[in-house]
């Protein structure tokens, strides 16, 4: 059985230019940032990013990685806009389509399913239809003959996902309160990537999981595995680790601010690999007193 | 005693949000923000015993608990994350409050961006779960600021369905029922006066407040009755409840000072 584990950096020169990018997570929780750091540092341009967005697409739109956003939302949560999207969106950066949550999952379970799209009834009355103007809706072959939005899938090339523990041929769990839609997006992507807090040993693995049921990553879903520990820093990655909250208020409060923002790229974006984002994460901690 | 001048008009609204729940029964009740949280506990802990309530995040839980206090402390009778809450929502056993940045006289609101959508003067939230919500099921909204750049003659992104587009839509926007608007100065539903798309009409004015100051910080018409009536205030139970057990440290004042 293949050993799949992998650099961040190696899974980045698997992507190509130009191609759509589909990221698990949801706001600012669990996102697999060491992997979008990664492509930050990367020469990888004109992606569409795919995702329940956080500072995954802020951060990737704001460098000029990302052409595209398809999104149903961009939340830090704790802060509910974010800084970089709204950036980005403000001085007309970047193309966007803008869904409701739910069309959104069912363009991935349309994609998953390999369907052209699947039928909903949200977006229905809203402007959606009206900024998005590819939408399309169908009218039921049944007796009851009602129109609903004909949501189109959203095909993948790529799903980067972050676990809290995997094994090296590409299973993992998802052990945290909500596994949000990750298992789709690899489903619906052609290759998908993981990056987890920690890689065992597959007997292991099932221990570290502490219930079955989080086990919902499968190696046939999944092409790399990345080790990388505290690797959705600074989203929160639970039971590990909750949000860096210092942290992305610094986050947010430099992307206010160009000549700030140009000081926070600097140190914290432009380090040689992740594991000097990481120290220099902990010297942040270190000045702010904890 | 409790006596009516200690009633905070963060309290009125708790109750108003209260209310706004009130005959549901049995369903997934999801406020959005502060006070609807508050009063989405209070309507639990009284007339609504059935209504189902999580921790904000993925949890279900029973009993009546104090804002803010960690979701390990809860009884959770229930796993509810994201994709599950997306499931229920079009089964339509749900009732949303939303907080809209605008607001029109049919209740169509905007939670997505304020000016023109491809290059907003201010980019918000995004859509969220605002157009699958209002077409699925209940939902009523919450403003704690109630000024005409919030209740606009027309929205610049109908995120979320109003009255007019749901009769549009006919059959396909059964489940639509935008129910109510909670501001900080009174208590909103929908008439239709001639058979038309049902408009905004003043339902009550929290005490204190006057129909032209409500009026005047309205961007459209509303329909006013004859005879407005006063925001009914929160009984002793309800004001205990509310101090004591859901919202001891006071963060409904935060979000509408008195």
């Amino acid at each position: 059985m293949a050993d799949k584990r992998m650099t961040a950096d190696e899974v980045v020169d698997r992507l190509d230019d130009g191609m759509t990018v589909g990221i698990g997570g949801w706001g600012s929780r669990r996102k697999p940032m060491a992997l979008v750091r990664a492509i930050l540092r990367s020469p990888l341009r004109g992606l569409t990013i795919v995702a329940y967005g956080g500072p995954d697409i802020g951060l990737l739109a704001r460098a000029g990685k990302a052409d595209k956003i398809v999104y149903a939302f961009v939340s830090l949560d704790s802060i509910p806009l974010e800084p970089n999207f709204r950036h980005v969106r403000e001085n007309g950066l970047v193309d966007a389509v803008e869904y409701d949550e739910g069309m959104f999952l069912s363009g991935l379970r349309a994609a998953a399913y390999r369907l052209p799209f699947l039928p909903t009834r949200a977006g229905l009355g809203s402007d959606i239809p009206v900024v998005s103007p590819h939408l399309r809706t169908v009218t039921s072959p049944y007796d009851d003959g009602e129109r609903l939005i004909a949501m189109p899938a959203l095909r993948l090339d790529a799903a980067l996902v972050h676990a809290n523990v995997a094994d090296e041929k590409g299973n993992a769990a998802l052990t945290g309160p909500d596994q949000y839609m990750d298992e789709l997006f690899c489903l619906a992507a052609d290759k998908a990537y993981v990056s987890a807090e920690r890689v065992v040993g597959s007997d292991e693995l099932r221990k570290e999981a502490g219930c079955v049921h989080t086990l919902v990553l499968h190696r046939y879903m999944t092409a790399g595995v990345v080790e990388a520990p505290h690797g959705a820093h600074f989203t929160e990655c639970p039971p590990e680790y909750g949000r860096d909250e210092a942290f992305q208020k610094a986050y947010a409060t430099a992307a206010g601010d160009p000549a700030r923002w140009a000081a926070f790229e600097e140190r914290f974006l432009k380090t040689a690999d992740e594991a000097a984002y990481q120290a220099e994460v902990a010297k942040f901690r270190e000045e702010d007193g904890r | 005693m409790t006596t009516t001048t200690d009633i905070a008009r963060a309290d009125v609204c708790v109750v108003a949000i209260a209310e706004c729940f009130r005959g549901d029964g049995e369903i997934f009740g999801s406020p959005m923000g502060t006070v609807p949280t508050i009063g989405a506990r209070l309507a639990r802990a009284t007339f609504e015993p059935d209504l189902v309530l999580s921790d904000g995040e993925s949890l279900l839980f029973e009993g009546t608990h104090q804002l803010g206090v960690k979701r390990d402390e809860f009884a959770a009778v229930g796993w509810i994350p994201f994709r599950a809450v997306l499931d229920v929502l079009a089964s339509g056993r749900r009732h949303v409050v939303m907080g809209p940045v605008q607001i029109d006289r049919y209740g169509n609101a905007n939670i997505s961006a304020i000016g023109d959508w491809a290059r907003p003067k201010r980019q918000v939230l995004g859509a969220r779960g605002g157009p699958g919500n209002t077409v699925n099921h209940t939902t009523s909204y919450w403003v704690p600021r109630h000024a005409k750049r919030v209740f606009t003659p027309s929205v610049d992104m109908v995120s979320c369905v109003g009255h007019d587009r749901a009769a549009e839509l006919g059959a396909a926007a059964r489940f639509h029922e935008v129910r109510r608007v909670v501001s900080n100065l009174g208590v909103f539903d929908f008439v239709s006066a001639d058979g038309g798309p049902a408009t905004m009409r003043l339902a009550s004015a929290h005490p204190g407040v006057t129909v032209d100051e409500i009026a005047d910080n309205t961007g459209f018409p509303l329909v006013v009755p004859d005879d407005v009536p006063e925001t009914r205030s929160p009984t002793a139970d309800e004001l205990r409840l509310i101090r004591e057990v859901i919202d001891p440290r006071g963060l409904r004042l935060r979000e509408v000072p008195a």
